[in-house]
């Protein structure tokens, strides 16, 4: 055990200030574990989201030293000894209290994506799909919406774009139902004109935030981009599909 | 709120049904819902898509024979029964194994990406209790799948989705359950739900321990809601304790490490590097066991002829083995077994087929799995017991409250074979939302009482209205201690005889518990509310544990050791009596059906002969 210090936004969203707590760390705590401990010894009505503390839910995203991060994945001894600690509540959300934030935003965004709509089964009443097929749709599934690709992307976060842009979590869903081996929609004029692919000019950073290393500009973003810029600007491409369908 | 409150400013919001629960069963209960054209409200303790389903790692049982065409629903009934050590609802777990396959077929409609067979069919995997492989998964995060699937699906249903949104208390109209008080965690504000029917799908009892896979969300809400409202309970003693959780550091103590590493052909060794589960293979299940380790690996590299590992016995034997080796003192350093996959299969593969447990151990534990062992131990997973409900459409014994899920109680038995919860989830969560449709059809317009009403949002300001009391975190550590204690893996007369007493005592003190500040987003506040509803459960499995006096499954007596026949006759049930007491009955059991019994209890030679009751289809 260890004496740490801690500085934790505290507030709501009249207002708020860092209040410094100091607690005793134990071995193999991460950030929410001192959390945990300051509500209990210090601060019982502090708010933050939490649910299965093992990197699988992602409730417990804050900017812990400046940085989106998981509480529940960020180890103590991943800072200096004497390294103070400041935790805040993400940014690019309004703050509900303390920790927490109104992140409903995402959630109108993603209804707003029309879903797969499925291909007929094989006679034999399976679908078929080779795991090759599937492979860089599963990436894309691993997502744990935690939204720190939104917290971090300055489109959001900087420019406040939320009505434009529905920022990298959901551009990964779509790309996991563009690439879907079954689907049949087609979602690329809606990625332009609607949910705003064009306001991504592929910095990276969400690439760099996200807990479960999905490759969102690589894999995700660039080929959606390159999806609708075929559509509007390659006339060929757009003959091709007229006649031979969409994949 | 300060002022007291008041039921005519109170927010009110009406559905035809209210799901309370968005997990796996509450959300396939409301897509069922919605389907049948019902107006439908779904309430989520925490945001959409974070509810326990999330945790579940291994995969969804369903007998499908992708993988061995051997197999089908009577040999997965079969397995749930012998799992469940007979205890099983006879009924239910037909229907779970027979239902199961279309169940898995619709997520797939619904967008479920499952990991692929070479001839790009939904691969199924290897399990602990189940004959064939059977787990259709997505590598170790198929509960991530089945909630998102789920979740993206049910958005464009037309679900009325309230998030971070907790249930105080069901709301009864004479005999009959009308609605709910529930309070937003963002503003602390109290609203009423009415509908003509209420499905709990609220999950599990884990948050009573210390050493569980549980978040805190799991706190016995729907368990001891529906108690309050007159609900039975059924044998609550089954508590599963999963063989295989963290051990350190401290602070991960309990995470789940999923059973799919020892379906992947992960041991289990002691301190002397000796791999002990050859020693722990009980009579009923060694003619399906291997007994030599050369047969285990024939086994795993496809031999048909070969037998099973005994790491892939089930689990409630796999934990007692755990704990057993670590009281003979040949446990690891912290207090548990090694469980090794490095030495087994080469790095990439285990990368490729358990990435969430590499990721989890390498940033949690700061150990290499496809290097060294990983320290497991058991932890409280999974509550067999629960909510007593009808097989066919999941009502409770109170009209218009349903159950499915964790929550409800009867498909596993004595003990849940891993992979059989995901698919209970879809099985019983879909029943359950037509069970309530049928309800709701025939159902009066809920009419509330406002005495109700205000008791409940009483009692919760109160907590916040004393000038001084327990902390309520300290409460709930101090129960959680005192259940590790005397109600663990192995239970005794005089330990179980003590935690009615504390719990008594605990009572007593959480009557008293203080939260600071106002009400907005206030975790003490939260907590404390929880508290009621974790001591219903702490007292009932407490109270069943003492009434049955054997050793079955997850519930073992050390001063009643081995499975008595003349208890394999009677379920355990918890009420509540005239005077608020916890009243416990012995009920006997109907005989289950004799098609059914003789497929449960036939040689697997005969039944895989096509033997055993082929016209029962």
């Amino acid at each position: 055990m260890a004496e740490r210090t801690f500085k934790i936004w505290r507030g709501n969203n009249d207002g708020g200030e860092f209040v410094e707590y100091k607690i005793d760390v134990g071995p193999g705590w991460v950030v929410l574990d001192c959390v945990h401990r300051i509500q209990q010894q210090h601060a019982t009505d502090l708010a933050c989201r939490w649910n299965c503390k093992a990197g699988k839910c992602g409730s417990c995203s804050m900017e812990i030293n400046g940085k989106p991060r998981l509480g529940c994945m960020t180890r103590m001894n991943s800072f200096g000894p004497e390294e103070v600690i400041t935790i805040q509540p993400l940014k690019a959300f309004p703050v509900i209290k303390d920790l927490v934030t109104d992140v409903k935003w995402n959630y109108e965004q993603n209804k707003r994506i029309p879903p797969l709509k499925p291909k007929a089964r094989g006679a034999d009443g399976h679908h078929r799909m080779m795991q090759e097929d599937v492979d860089r749709v599963q990436e894309f599934r691993k997502c744990i919406e935690c939204f720190l690709c939104q917290d971090t992307c300055h489109v959001l976060r900087d420019h406040e774009k939320h009505d434009k842009f529905v920022g990298p979590r959901f551009m990964v869903r779509l790309a996991s139902l563009e690439m879907h081996p079954l689907d049949t929609e087609d979602r690329v004029d809606k990625m332009r004109k609607e949910f705003g692919s064009g306001w991504c000019n592929i910095t990276r950073c969400c690439t760099e935030v996200c807990p479960e290393h999905i490759g969102i500009t690589d894999n995700a973003i660039i080929p959606m981009k390159e999806r609708v810029v075929d559509r509007t600007y390659d006339p060929i491409a757009w003959f091709f599909r007229k006649v031979f369908g969409k994949k | 709120m300060s002022n007291g409150p008041s039921v005519s400013e109170l927010q009110t919001i009406e559905h035809d049904v209210l799901v309370i629960g968005a997990g796996g069963a509450g959300l396939r209960a409301a897509i069922e819902c919605s389907r049948q054209g019902l107006n439908t409200g779904l309430v989520c303790k925490s945001l959409l898509g974070k509810a326990h389903t999330v945790m579940a790692e291994g995969g969804m049982a369903a007998a499908m024979g992708n993988v061995d065409a051997r197999d089908s629903w009577k040999v997965h009934f079969r397995d749930t029964m012998r799992g469940g050590k007979f205890l099983n609802n006879w009924r239910m777990a037909e229907l779970h194994a027979k239902e199961a396959p279309d169940r898995v077929r619709e997520l797939e409609e619904w967008g479920a990406v499952f990991d692929r067979t070479k001839e790009g069919l939904i691969s199924q995997r290897n399990f602990g209790g189940h004959r064939y492989p059977r787990l259709a998964h997505v590598g170790d995060r198929t509960g991530l799948e089945l909630i998102r699937s789920l979740q993206d699906y049910g958005v464009h249903q037309g679900i009325h989705v309230h998030m971070e949104c907790t249930a105080l208390d069901l709301m009864k109209d004479g005999d009959r359950v009308c609605g709910v008080l529930a309070y937003w965690r963002d503003t602390g504000r109290f609203v009423l739900m009415k509908a003509k029917a209420v499905i709990l799908c609220t999950g599990g009892v884990g948050k009573a321990w210390r050493i569980t896979s549980n978040s805190w969300e799991y706190t016995a809400d729907g368990l001891a809601m529906a108690y309050l409202a007159g609900a039975e309970l059924l044998d609550l003693e089954f508590t599963q304790f999963h063989p295989t959780g963290m051990v350190w550091p401290p602070s991960v103590r309990g995470t789940l490490v999923t059973e799919g590493v020892r379906g992947d052909g992960g041991i289990l060794l002691n301190k002397e590097g000796k791999r002990f589960m050859f020693n722990y293979i009980s009579p009923r299940f060694a003619p399906e066991t291997a007994d030599t380790e050369a047969e285990a690996n024939r086994w795993l590299q496809g031999d048909k002829a070969a037998r099973r590992p005994p790491e892939l016995l089930t689990r409630d034997e796999v934990a007692r083995a755990i704990n057993a080796e670590v009281k003979a003192g040949r446990g690891s350093e912290h207090g548990g077994v090694y469980l090794d996959i490095a030495s087994r299969l080469p790095a990439e593969t285990i990368k490729k087929k358990l990435p969430s447990m590499y990721h989890q151990f390498k940033e949690l534990a700061e150990v290499d799995i496809t290097k060294q062992p990983m320290e497991v131990g058991p932890t409280l997973h999974y509550h067999m017991g629960g909510i007593l409900v009808d097989a066919e459409t999941q009502m409770t014994t109170v009209p218009g409250l349903f159950a499915a899920g964790e929550c409800a109680a009867g498909l596993h038995g004595a003990n849940r074979l891993g992979g059989n919860s995901l698919s209970d989830l879809l099985v019983f969560g879909r029943r359950a939302g037509l069970g309530a449709k049928e309800f709701a059809a025939s159902a009066p317009a809920p009419k509330i009482d406002d005495a109700q009403v205000l008791a409940s949002m009483r009692r919760a300001t109160d907590i916040l209205n004393r000038d001084t009391g327990t902390n309520p975190f300290v409460l709930q550590e101090q129960m959680q201690d005192m259940m590790g204690k005397n109600v663990g893996i192995i239970r005794t007369k005089s330990e179980l005889e003590t935690a009615v007493s504390e719990i008594d005592k605990l009572r007593s003190e959480a009557d008293k518990v203080k939260a600071h500040s106002t009400s907005q987003y206030n975790a003490g506040w939260h907590t404390a509310l929880d508290l009621r509803n974790l001591l219903v459960a702490a007292e009932g499995v407490t109270r069943a544990a003492l009434t049955r006096e054997e050793s079955r499954g997850a519930h073992t007596r050390e001063d009643f050791p081995g499975e008595r026949e003349e208890w394999l006759k009677y379920n355990v049930i918890v009420k509540r009596g005239a005077g608020g007491e916890m009243v416990v009955e012995k009920r006997e059991r109907k005989p289950g059906p004799g098609p059914l019994v003789a497929i449960a209890q036939s040689k697997i030679e005969d039944l895989e002969a096509g033997k055993v009751e082929p016209d029962y289809k």
